[in-house]
């Protein structure tokens, strides 16, 4: 670790200790009835040390990300990663969370920007963005350290005991950017990087390379793909990302040419684990990251088979 | 500059379709595209034409002033029409309706466009372009002369975010520039990539906060610079 900060979370912990770790993603949408996402962390529980609890993605209005990460934590035993972007709250509203996150017990928090509002389903609402990610980091430093607000009026009762994370992306171009603003965040004090989704193993390679000259703990996202519609959508429209060929047109030809379910749905788990599996060994093996960042929504059945020789 | 767009003839004749006299008023300030004497005429065409059509009779004249936004200049101007008309029509910025409105308090003004924000002209790129937001905080000396309160979409003080693709931003579907990467780009080109690397702090939005005041004092003069000079 790049600081003698105290690892609050079982994530923290797990990677002061040296372990190569994984974390799961879990999306509430727009649910009241959370069940889904409760089934899913169940899925997940005996594979990850933690799960992130998405905030709002693609400026959606759903459910705040608090209550499931809250109930995640409760009722299955899993470690939350509360997502909280700045896109919708300002600073008083982003303080009066993570005094409620702490509250209940949260030990980890992401801290991200959020997708504009205006790329979401409420595009004419007023997006926020009264801190940015890394003046909420600033904040978040703050109430840990300090036990303070971002103007020094204390904490009355208890303490934030919180790990906060952030997000960088390997396929953002220009590299140089992107890795000088991560530095800039882990300044001001992250504790722990998780990435945007990689496909090309040399790319991702070079990033961690690149970032690890801050020493702040790296976990590759990594975005198994649960069927051709989803590859290629991900290839389509997900900005700055590419799925490689042979990945997009083997998916393809297991949704062409296998009719029986339970048979795609076996060849699609091998393609991915045929992909994914020497991936991980070898960033595992050759790379200073210290985890994986799995974002195999509603794809839990995945995990055992890909992350076995991991555990 | 402050940048406008008219608003829709339909819109401007429901705010006028009680009154049968108007003035419509362009600017002659920085109100653009041109707003003046002559747009001021059009839109009195189509408002009549517009009342006609709806079987009324809608008698107009169109006239400009130098500046809607400075009571000295607005006032002696507007004042000798206000008996013969029941209604004013600016054409100005928002400042405009807002100024007749409050020194002509016997008359209503109504506004005919929307204010989009200040910006510049830029002929290269035949765009207007909102350079800066008025935030009281001035950045532009640590951003390469480039606002990343008004040029990014987010606001974003340490950016870029996670939504830009090649230097392009996430909002407006990867057609403009990303000011964070234009930023960065800027300051490398001078070997300033310690201005980018800095952190910046929480902004004090105290200074955008609505209504803003700046009492006017008397700093057009070095009269007393001289005196003491003298002395």
């Amino acid at each position: 670790m790049a600081n003698n900060r105290p690892a609050f979370s079982n994530l923290m912990k797990e990677i002061k200790a040296g372990k190569f770790v994984f974390t799961g993603e879990l999306e509430p949408t727009k649910m009241v009835d959370i069940s889904d996402i409760i089934h899913s962390a169940e899925a997940m529980k005996e594979y990850v040390v933690a799960a992130n609890v998405t905030d709002g993605p693609q400026g959606m209005a759903y459910i705040n990300s608090l209550i499931p990460s809250y109930l995640v934590q409760e009722k299955v035993g899993l470690e939350a990663v509360y997502q909280m972007t700045v896109r919708d709250r300002n600073r008083i509203a982003l303080f009066g969370d993570i005094l409620a996150a702490a509250c209940v017990g949260i030990k980890n928090v992401l801290t991200l920007t959020g997708d504009h509002s205006a790329l979401g389903d409420h595009p004419g609402a007023k997006a926020v963005f009264d801190l940015d990610s890394t003046q909420f980091v600033y904040q978040l430093r703050k109430m840990i350290d300090e036990n303070t607000d971002i103007y020094g009026n204390e904490i009355e009762t208890g303490k934030v005991e919180i790990n906060i994370g952030c997000a960088a992306n390997p396929n953002a171009k220009p590299r140089e950017a992107e890795v000088l603003k991560v530095g800039r965040k882990v300044d001001v004090g992250v504790d722990f990087i998780q990435t945007q989704t990689a496909f090309d193993i040399e790319d991702a390679k070079d990033f961690i390379k690149e970032l690890s000259q801050y020493n702040c703990p790296i976990l590759l996202g990594l975005f198994p793909l649960k069927n051709y519609g989803i590859a290629s959508y991900f290839d389509k429209y997900i900005p700055g990302v590419s799925v490689p060929k042979e990945l997009l047109s083997a998916l393809k030809s297991a949704k062409k040419n296998i009719k029986e379910k339970k048979e795609r749905n076996a060849k699609i788990d091998d393609i991915n684990l045929e992909f994914f599996v020497p991936f991980i060994r070898e960033i595992k093996k050759t790379t200073a990251a210290r985890g994986i960042h799995v974002m195999a929504v509603h794809y839990e059945r995945l995990f055992e088979p890909l992350l076995k020789e991991f555990r | 500059m402050i940048i406008t767009k008219l608003k829709e003839i339909d819109e401007i004749y429901k705010m006028i379709e009680k009154y049968s006299k108007i003035l419509i008023i362009g600017c002659d300030g920085c109100c653009q595209p041109p707003r003046s004497v002559n747009e001021a005429k059009v839109l009195g065409e189509m408002l009549e034409l517009k009342s006609k059509m709806n079987g009324k009779n809608l008698t107009w004249k169109a006239i400009t002033v130098l500046r809607q936004c400075d009571d000295r200049i607005v006032g002696p101007t507007i004042k000798p029409y206000l008996g013969e008309y029941d209604a004013l029509v600016s054409l100005a910025c928002g400042l405009g309706p807002s100024m007749l409105n409050r020194i002509f308090d016997d008359i209503l003004t109504f506004p005919a466009q929307n204010s989009m924000f200040g910006g510049a002209e830029s002929h290269g790129d035949n765009l207007y372009e909102q350079y800066c937001n008025t935030c009281g905080e001035c950045l532009l000396g640590e951003t390469g002369g480039i606002c990343p309160v008004a040029s990014c979409a987010k606001g974003l003080h340490n950016g870029p975010c996670g939504g830009q693709v090649d230097g392009y931003c996430e909002v407006g579907g990867y057609k403009y520039p990303c000011a964070w990467i234009q930023i960065y780009e800027k300051l490398k080109k001078f070997n300033r990539l310690d201005l980018f690397n800095k952190f910046r702090p929480p902004k004090d939005y105290q200074f955008m906060t609505s209504p803003s005041r700046l009492e006017l004092i008397q700093v057009y003069t070095n009269v007393e610079d001289e005196e003491e000079g003298e002395k």
